[in-house]
């Protein structure tokens, strides 16, 4: 197990860095002076030239990507044009809300997917299965924000009750301080509308968001459930009389879970990237919505560090899911351990 | 599922094609999906002659019927300037399936000749493939895309690159699979042996095994590509008006939601009805060609 672990860490940091590399030779290659960019047309040459030496964009490439990678090693990803702030601040600022709505969309794809999923293989092949083989579909085909879009016209048509845009009613006076996280920050000081009005604000993004992995969540589980039936174990465990309950949600669903786990890992890191429109769509002032306004406005240090940010975060769940796959079948460590 | 299980099956005497086709038909949603398809591809093909309004495609207005809700004149309702919602998607097929048959066309036949190349040689070879694509897969896929279109300058053509750049690493994946699996079989061994040469075993022996499974990744693909291009367009990173775009329609018809619905419903459905098309053509085949991906 620990060589297993301290392999995994070593694949990874070669990761980080061939993406933090790759993200620079693609900032340097483009066509487009970034200073030049950032002064805008009216800027006289010497303005363009002074920014330049300030930006260090006169120097090697070597040595700009040594500056480069030995400032990000210490957290520094540079400042950004849009607000003259470091772009480790801004990120950091947004991430909570970013990090809150990705947490409860895979809470809800979890307390949704794997649930319906035994519920069609229970009743396979019955209108119940087929109804939720639509569902599963239509929810894996929806593009996000088309989603978002609908979800946003039936929440102002007839349910008052959730919010289509922001992330907690401005009226209430509660900033989140310690984890920024304002579910855990309002349940830990005990305020208890700041918690019921971050749902209601949580509640339609994390839908739109959620769609896609609820389909393909419901599908897997479904299918593994159907394939777990037919082993010798399910069948001995009924002879002893075990309820049905607990052979099918205690042992079945355990050996079956491994599957859906993996996809909710994929999608888990995918998430982030989704988050991009939904975001846009629900005006969520996560990392997100940043990225997009640093992207519009052609801000480059601030694009490098959000995709830096999720490219890690990408990579970092993909290793948590695999460990978590470890912990649930044994042969899974021993399988990744001896290959690639 | 093989024949031998399959209760319904015909007598003998089918070739595998013809058994295939059997499948295909006996799946109606895989039928669905092939009927959508054809229909979107119909569309993007004859949409001059289809269109009930050619001239919306353009930026040509008509302000006395702006903002009119769906009815028989305009069966999707008319935009903010008067256009013909109906005709404006159906020349919005056009531009999508445009991206697709532009990604795929060279995303597909680099990734496989990567994914030949690190399976088949090993070694060096392998090791730097194979390590290249899994940081082009760690990266996030939408994020690289907006980086790129904005850094570019917005437009259909750097949209196209930008999701070209990314698409490559999964055909890469998918055929060094299939490709490692296939080296221990005797027919590589075989014509190792009676002197054929690389590029013979490359392409002539390894490639039509991996025929089928491109092509379900494609289908699927192509769906994919379809929703990737439309989120592009709807953040303003894609392609630019006047040129009709689905997902730039969603982004411009959003702006008049709730009243006036339909002008981001309409062209946001017809997004889903392509990416359901090719998605059930993509499972049909996958349990057709029975292959896994």
């Amino acid at each position: 197990m620990f060589a297993y672990l301290f392999k995994r860490a070593f694949t990874l940091l070669f990761v980080l860095l061939g993406l933090a590399v790759l993200i620079f030779m693609i900032a340097r290659i483009v066509p487009g002076d970034p200073a030049r960019i950032a002064l805008g047309p009216l800027a006289t040459a010497e303005q363009v030239t002074k920014l330049q030496n300030e930006m260090g964009l006169n120097d090697p490439y070597p040595v700009q990507l040594w500056t480069y990678l030995s400032g990000l090693v210490q957290g520094d990803l540079g400042k950004s044009l849009l607000t003259s702030r470091p772009v480790m601040d801004d990120i950091m600022g947004a991430l909570p809300a970013t990090f809150e709505l990705v947490l409860f969309t895979v809470v809800l794809q979890i307390l949704i997917s794997i649930p319906l999923g035994v519920i069609a293989a229970i009743y396979r092949n019955t209108w119940i299965d087929s109804g939720l083989r639509v569902i599963s579909l239509l929810g894996v085909v929806t593009p996000g924000f088309v989603l978002a879009i609908i979800l946003q016209l039936i929440a102002a048509h007839y349910l008052g009750f959730f919010p289509v845009t922001g992330r907690i009613d401005p009226g209430i006076g509660f900033s989140a301080e310690i984890t920024g996280l304002l579910t855990i920050d309002g349940l830990i000081a005990g305020r208890f509308d700041v918690v019921i009005d971050a749902l209601r604000h949580l509640f339609l993004p994390a839908i739109a968001l959620a769609a896609a992995g609820i389909g393909q969540v419901m599908r897997i589980t479904r299918t593994a459930m159907i394939e777990v039936s037919s082993r010798d174990f399910v069948e001995a465990s009924r002879a002893y009389g075990i309820p049905e309950r607990v052979v099918t949600f205690r042992y079945m669903l355990r050996v079956a879970s491994v599957a859906p786990l993996t996809i909710l890992g994929l999608e888990f890191a995918s998430l982030i990237g989704n988050a991009f429109i939904v975001e846009f769509v629900f005006s969520w002032p996560g990392i997100a919505s940043y990225g997009v306004r640093t992207i519009l406005q052609k801000d480059l240090n601030a694009v490098i560090g959000v995709v830096l940010v999720s490219g890690v975060f990408f990579v970092v769940a993909n290793l948590a899911i695999d460990l978590l796959l470890g912990i649930l079948d044994p042969r899974h460590r021993i399988r990744a351990g001896r290959g690639s | 599922m093989s024949v031998m299980d399959d209760p319904a099956a015909p007598a003998h005497g089918l070739s595998a094609r013809q058994m295939a086709l059997y499948r295909f038909r006996r799946n109606p949603l895989a039928v669905i999906g092939a009927l959508i398809v054809i229909s979107v591809i119909l569309a993007a093909i004859f949409a001059p002659w289809i269109a009930p309004s050619p001239e919306s495609a353009g930026s040509f207005v008509d302000f006395r019927n702006r903002h009119s809700p769906p009815n028989w004149q305009n069966l999707m309702g008319t935009d903010n300037v008067g256009r013909d919602v109906f005709s404006r998607v159906i020349f919005g097929y056009r531009v999508s399936l445009g991206l697709v048959v532009g990604v795929l066309g060279v995303a597909v036949p680099f990734g496989i000749v990567l994914g030949l190349c690190a399976g088949y040689f090993g070694g060096w070879t392998e090791t730097i493939i194979m390590r290249f694509t899994d940081i082009m897969l760690a990266l996030p896929p939408l994020a690289m895309a907006l980086a790129i279109t904005a850094v570019l300058s917005p437009n259909l053509i750097n949209a196209m690159i930008a999701i070209t750049l990314l698409w490559w690493t999964w055909h890469t994946r998918l055929i060094y699979r299939i490709v490692k699996g296939q080296m221990n079989e005797d027919y590589v061994e075989a014509a190792r042996v009676a002197g054929a040469s690389h590029m013979h075993i490359l392409f002539r022996e390894l490639l039509p095994n991996c025929f089928s499974a491109v092509a379900v990744k494609i289908s699927l693909d192509a769906g994919f590509v379809i929703l990737f291009g439309a989120s592009l367009s709807f953040l303003g990173l894609g392609v630019q008006p006047p040129t009709p775009d689905l997902g730039t329609m969603v982004a411009t018809g959003s702006e008049y939601l709730p009243e006036m619905w339909w002008q981001a419903v309409m062209p946001g459905l017809a997004i889903l009805y392509a990416i359901l098309g090719f998605n059930l053509l993509g499972d049909g085949l996958r349990d057709m060609l029975d292959v896994e991906l």
